[in-house]
Parts: C-alpha cells; structure tokens; sequence
C-alpha cells in the first residue's frame, strides 16, 4: 500500500461534501501561519544590503508565503489522521471531509513546485533553494518524522519557520551571512516556548493524538523548567543584532524589555506549577511571545526604514 | 440506458464555478507576473538589439 494509498484510507470515513470551496484550499495555506512568515521574510530582506526592485521583492515574498502555504497543505494532507482526533484541529479542510487527501497533497506539490520555480527564475537560485530546503524541512523531516517520533520534535522543526527572513535576506544578496544567521536563531529558539506555552494547555489533545510533545512524555514540570531556560537564551539572542550592529538603540531597549517579559512571564509559569492559575499563566506567555517576535522584527523593520527615509530626504 | 452521472447540487455547482474562476485568476495573474518580471529584467538591455 503506497503512502498516499495509507494516507486516504486514514480519513476515508469522512463524507465527500461534494468539492471543497476556495476558501477551504485558502485555509490549507494556514493563513496565520504565512502572514507571520510574509513578515519575518519582509525584513529580512529590508535589513538586507543591497537593492531590490521593487516588483522583484514583490514577488520574492510572494514566493516565500506561497512556499510556506504549500508546506502547511503538505502537512495537513499527511497529518490528517492525527488532526481529526485533535479538538483543535478536527475542522481543517481534510480532517472534516471538505478537501480530499489526494486534492491537499496535489495542491501542496504543485504550489511547492510553482514557488520555488518563480523564486529561482524571478530572483534567485540561492533563495529558491533555500525555500525548496525550508518546505522539504517542514514537510517531511518534520511533519512526517519528527513529530509523531520525539519530544524534541518542534525544537529541530522549529527550524522551518526560522527561515523565511534568511530567504528574505538571500533574495537580496543572493547569500547568507551573520546577521540573517542571527534572525533565523531568534525565530529557532522563539519556537519551543512559544508550542509548549500551549502544549501545556492542550496535552490532553496531544495524548490523545499520540503526539509525543514535551508535556506529554517529560511531564508538565520539565516542560516549565525548559521553557524558563529557553527564554533565558532567547534574551541574549534577542539582543544580538543591537550587538552585531544592525539593530539600533531602539531595538536594543525593545529587545531588552520584551525579554524581560518574556522570562518573566516563563517563570510565572513555572511558579504557578498545576495550580489554578496554570492555564492562565501558560495562555498568557502563548499570546505574548506573538507579539514577542513580531515586536522584534517590527522594530528592526521601522529603524531601516527610517534610517532609509533619512537617505533620501537629506 | 440508464443514466448513472452524478447530477451536482446547486452549491457543488456554486463551489466548481468558484474553483474554476480561481484557477483562472491564478494563471493569468501569473502570465501578468512573468510578463513585468521580464521587463523588469530586461529593463532598457531589451532596446540593445540588432535591427
């Protein structure tokens, strides 16, 4: 029986709805997923030296968040098993019967395929790449051995998402380098507290799904203990372009402080043990470390900008 | 003969059309996109030729 075969039959119960609507493939994307990685992607290629023409960039980021939403239509097709005994995710397209396996495996290819192939021709080979590295990452290192195999599973997955803003930054120059290694680090030490604030709070569904998240198999106390100690490499880490140099005074004193938040808020979590005030504590470090992330690039992003708006009128 | 075809709903009949326009805005916003790419590209080299 062929993988895909094993992947039909797997939600071969659900009903047909008679052909899935445009915004049932649009979901498949994981739209949340992409506006992130649309901005992540974006300043990396502002912060990057160099010029793009603007309709160039344009399309480099088009590419980007298309390759991203290709990646996400994989991993809904091959986790559709698992996502339909998840209270979270039994409403996605698959899971509920309102997209075919088959149509999320070929919607994922194709697009796949149609990003990497505008990015190379319209851009760059290197980048084009790179994401064609980044959707193989998320899809099958990731979606199909990583996840279901160990508790380690986001924390080398959360490399996927680490690399939008170096594809940004080599759809400019064509290369990486320090400062674009520095980004993707941010974003991959960002990832495990950032999924084990709500593993915390959805490890039943985990459990259920036999996912082997951190909480799951460790216990609840370990992941506490790990997310402390995640943070407290995230706040140097946060800190490390204002260091290196392409991150300004402003950027300095927002790193700092979100960071500080950000341990502050992982240790709450830890002090509030299973106590009532757990969910709470654990949902409250989730939403932050969101604003967290896109707090730092929006600050990197705004200094460029207008460092490069005083270029021009001066 | 018996005519054993499946006979589509109005909403299935809704939901191709859907996917059918879809699919139509995509490519020809992707021959637009390929078109101003190559200019873009070519930029004033596409006046350097022989006549």
């Amino acid at each position: 029986m062929s993988l895909v075969d094993e992947r039909s039959a797997s939600v071969a119960t659900s009903d047909w709805s008679g052909g899935a609507s445009v915004p049932d493939f649009f979901e498949l994307l994981k739209p949340r997923v992409m506006s992130l990685v649309i901005f992540t992607a974006l300043v990396g290629m502002v912060l990057a030296p160099g010029s793009i023409h603007p309709l160039i960039g344009a399309v480099a980021l088009l590419a980007i968040a298309v390759g991203a939403g290709a990646s996400g239509a994989l991993n809904m097709w091959y986790d559709a098993d698992i996502d339909r005994v998840m209270l979270r995710t039994a409403g996605r397209p698959v899971p509920s019967g309102r997209i075919e396996p088959g149509e999320a495996l070929s919607f994922g290819l194709v697009l796949s395929f149609l990003s990497v192939f505008t990015l190379g021709v319209a851009v760059d080979w290197f980048a084009a790449g790179l994401l064609a590295f980044t959707i193989f990452f998320y899809a099958v290192i990731y979606t199909m051995w990583l996840k279901r195999s160990t508790p380690q599973n986001i924390v080398i997955g959360g490399a996927a998402g680490a690399f939008p803003p170096m594809i940004g930054w080599a759809a400019v120059t064509g290369s990486v380098s320090l400062e674009s290694l520095v980004l993707f680090l941010i974003i991959f030490f960002w990832t495990p507290p950032h999924f084990w604030a709500l593993a915390l709070v959805k490890s039943d569904d985990y459990a259920r799904a036999g996912i082997p998240m951190m909480p799951v198999v460790a216990g609840a106390p370990s992941t506490r203990r790990q997310i402390v100690l995640y943070s407290l490499v995230l706040l140097p880490l946060g800190l490390a372009p204002w260091w290196i140099g392409f991150g300004g005074a402003a950027y300095g004193v927002a790193a700092l402080v979100l960071g500080l938040i950000f341990v502050a808020l992982a240790v709450d979590i830890l002090r509030a043990g299973d106590g009532p005030r757990a969910r709470k504590a654990s949902m409250r470090l989730f939403l932050f470390s969101i604003f967290h992330l896109f707090a730092l690039f929006a600050v990197l992003l705004f200094e460029r900008l207008t460092a490069m708006a005083i270029q021009v009128f001066a | 003969m018996e005519d054993d075809s499946i006979e589509l709903t109005p909403e299935q009949k809704r939901r191709r059309r859907g996917r059918n326009i879809a699919i139509a805005v995509t490519l020809f916003g992707l021959v637009v996109l390929f078109y101003l790419v190559t200019v873009v590209k070519l930029g004033i080299n596409v006046m350097n030729r022989p006549l």
